[in-house]
């Protein structure tokens, strides 16, 4: 066992600054776009309005966790349809998968909340502390009049960005406007200032200093990515057998002997990862399409033809490495992975808006009291307890009319003086539901002594609830438990 | 320019720990440093936590902390919380009339809900949680009542008991021991349980059950009435309905003939405020049988 002395190496390495340089081109054009796109959905969506009526928000998509509602435009979510929620958090997961499987890491490139809002603060950054060169000799610079107020904007502007963040959050679980005015008057509730102050917290810190660092680290998502991608997958590559050697073509003797890659290191300056993509591929990228458009503008420069870095699948690396024309990118996409992945991610979709549909404005359960199973009365007869949970899914009060039937066999439709229904506290066999609300109502059903309701252990009975005004009609199956339990 | 630390992405870059096994060395990939300062934060964090809240065990409970934490301090100023919020519709509910509470839909909501509370907490030992009674201890849910089942009485029932000895306004009858006390024969006992199954529709000895009317009328029928149909003024059961309270076999009537039956209920008036006894009252003639 030989041993060299570790005190050499570190254990613990400090963060080394990224200070991606501005480039332009048209992938940065994209991610612009995209940018503009999700920050205005994020920020705009909360002040829609949707109007309900009178008894119901108006705002398009509000997540009432008070009343336990969730809200999207014309869909309302109750607490016991959260397999709508659950069916579109897996239609998201599936798409994640359908997205990598195709094209990479492009949710960390382009849509990721840390890279748009890390985006953002570089924005901000190279505005006021100017481009790479720059900020490089700013950080290195000691502290100065120029350097703390440069330092205190830059700061600010941070935090405004994160207030603002964390300000929009908290507009989605309760009336945006209602809110805005007593958060401007110190009244709102002390949850929507800490959440704002934690989310203000996170976004300052996640896009100001931690940036490359929480998707190498804290992300578990590049990690999960790999088991999506194979050598179809379009991702981000060098082309290092056209690169390759690589040099500064004009100075080098024997500049025929060399590639096309310049060794410019435009490529590297641009990427907010701080890598080289000439390594190949690597935990860090996030297929940001950056360095593609970097390399791209220098290639025009010198001459070259674009694409020493483009996006590719791996698969094609031996074919372009042979002379011959790539596969085309649809033949790549359209995959029996891909399509299995969109076959599973639109059949849940389907599923779920064929559901939305068909689901009724009302519902009932009924659960019999079994404690006791039944209740003797005074002239012999067997009386059964049930609690019916009525809910009024509709912005209208809603009047429902109950009523019970035997199961398969025996209609008690055609006997209504074997069976006596009965709802705690109404006059008739009728209710009223307030609009969106729920209401539990208590049913005595008695059945004469002899009968065979009552002399029967066990009887299949079906109770219909039919909406007076309208013509829908549910029914949902119980059993009355006869003087044999 | 000075640059920063050179990254080390090939793998043959890698520097090692200086560890080495068999030939097998150990890369170093070094931690990142602000990785190291959140385990130190932690340690603070738990330094300051350990001082502000209870936490240190000492030989009799354990440091109380800075901040004077108490999860049973909370409790109680949650349970005051509640009784307090609860003040204005107990105050409701005790000046409201016992008719006229399921007219208030908020107040009936909340009768109910405290009756089911304390009838849990104070009744279900006897009638049961369900309300169904067992043997001896009354089925509050059907439509029999031995002292009566408006509001009203209910509400007197539960206050002053039944054949307690604590409470003066308690309901109090007595069943003489017919058997014990030698006031009748045993054949006049067999006749009198014939004719009291026959009332109620049982199987019977038609014989005996006539011998048995003249013993009922000389001697039961004072406090049940003449035709068995009981009388709520004392207590005594209606005998010609399906329910039972001891029991309606031969050996069962027998038995309360001869030895007579002295159900108790205790007082609650000493125990549950007003307003608990009005709940439970209003809670129990909301089962189904409330008249």
């Amino acid at each position: 066992m030989s041993q060299t002395d570790p005190s050499e190496t570190p254990l613990y390495s400090a963060r080394a600054p990224v200070f991606p340089r501005r480039v332009s081109g048209s992938f940065r054009r994209l991610k612009w776009w995209l940018m503009g796109m999700m920050l205005g959905i994020y920020y705009i969506t909360p002040w829609i309005r949707w109007d309900r009526g009178p008894t119901l928000p108006d705002q398009a998509v509000l997540l009432d966790l008070g009343n336990r509602r969730f809200f999207f435009f014309m869909i309302e979510i109750w607490p016991h349809e959260f397999y709508f929620v659950a069916g579109l958090l897996i239609m998201a997961g599936l798409g994640l998968f359908l997205f990598t499987s195709a094209l990479g890491r492009v949710w960390c490139g382009y849509a990721c909340p840390q890279t748009v809002w890390t985006d953002l603060y570089l924005l901000v950054e190279r505005w006021i502390d100017g481009d790479r060169n720059a900020q490089l000799r700013l950080w290195q610079q000691k502290w100065n009049l120029r350097k703390i107020s440069l330092r205190a904007a830059k700061w600010s502007i941070w935090l405004l960005i994160g207030a603002g963040t964390g300000g929009a959050w908290v507009f989605y679980y309760t009336d945006a406007p209602t809110l805005f005015s007593d958060l401007l008057h110190g009244t709102a509730h002390p949850a929507a200032y800490l959440w704002i102050a934690i989310l203000t917290t996170t976004t300052f810190i996640f896009g100001g200093f931690m940036r490359e660092q929480i998707c190498i680290y804290a992300c578990p998502w590049p990690r999960i990515q790999a088991a999506m991608m194979d050598e179809d997958t379009i991702t981000i590559a060098y082309r290092e057998w056209r690169g390759e050697p690589r040099g500064k073509h004009r100075k080098a003797e024997g500049a025929s002997e060399l590639g096309d890659c310049i060794d410019c290191m435009a490529c590297v300056n641009v990427c907010p990862m701080g890598i080289d993509i000439r390594d190949g591929q690597q935990l860090e990228c996030i297929t940001c399409g950056l360095c593609i458009d970097a390399c791209d503008t220098m290639m025009d420069k010198v001459g070259k033809p674009r694409g020493l870095i483009g996006y590719m699948a791996l698969k094609d690396e031996p074919i372009e490495r042979a002379g011959a024309k790539p596969q085309q990118v649809w033949k790549h996409i359209f995959r029996p992975r891909t399509m299995m992945y969109f076959t599973l991610w639109s059949a849940i979709g389907i599923t779920l808006i064929v559901m939305l549909f068909l689901r009724s404005p009302f519902e009932f359960n009924v659960t019999p009291v079994r404690n006791p199973m039944y209740v003797l009365l005074s002239d012999g007869s067997i009386r059964n307890t049930y609690e019916v949970r009525l809910r009024n899914m509709q912005p209208k009060a809603t009047t429902l009319e109950i009523t019970m039937t035997g199961g398969e066999e025996h209609d008690f439709a055609e006997h209504p003086e074997d069976v006596e229904l009965v709802l705690e506290g109404q006059e008739t066999n009728v209710v009223t539901v307030a609009p969106d609300e729920t209401l539990t109502q208590r049913i005595y059903v008695t059945a004469p002594r002899g009968s065979d309701l009552a002399d029967e252990r066990r009887t299949d009975v079906r109770f219909w609830l039919r909406d007076v005004d309208g013509t829908d009609r549910i029914s949902v199956d119980s059993v009355f438990n006869g003087k044999d339990n | 320019m000075s640059k920063a630390p050179a990254k080390t992405t090939k793998p043959g870059d890698v520097s090692t720990t200086g560890h080495e096994w068999d030939g097998i060395q150990e890369f170093n990939n070094p931690l990142p440093r602000w990785w190291l300062w959140t385990f130190y934060i932690c340690i603070v964090w738990a330094i300051g936590y350990s001082i502000a809240y209870p936490a240190w065990p000492l030989i009799k409970g354990a440091t109380p902390g800075l901040l004077g934490a108490s999860t049973r301090a909370d409790v109680e100023a949650e349970i005051k919380r509640f009784a307090d919020a609860n003040g204005p519709i107990e105050a409701k509910l005790v000046a409201t009339d016992l008719t006229a509470i399921s007219a208030d839909k908020d107040l009936a909501s909340f009768a109910g809900n405290a009756g089911k509370a304390v009838f849990a907490t104070w009744c279900s030992q006897c009638h049961g949680l369900g309300a169904n009674g067992a043997v001896g201890y009354p089925n509050l849910l059907d439509n029999d009542w031995l002292w009566g089942g408006d509001i009203e009485a209910i509400y007197t029932t539960v206050m002053h008991g039944v054949r307690n000895t604590e409470d003066l306004d308690a309901r109090y009858s007595e069943m003489p021991r017919f058997g014990t006390d030698g006031l009748l024969e045993e054949a006049q006992i067999g006749e009198v349980v014939q004719y009291v199954r026959q009332l109620s529709g049982e199987s019977h000895d038609g014989t005996k059950a006539e011998a048995g009317a003249v013993v009922f009328a000389d001697n039961c029928a004072a406090c049940h009435g003449d035709d068995g149909t009981g009388n709520r003024d004392l207590g005594a059961p209606n005998l010609t309905d399906a329910i039972w309270l001891y029991g309606g076999s031969e050996a069962a009537l027998t038995q309360t003939v001869a030895n007579a039956r002295f159900g108790v209920m205790p007082s609650w008036a000493p125990r549950l405020s007003e307003a608990e006894v009005r709940a439970v009252a209003f809670y129990v003639h909301s089962l189904g049988g409330g008249e």
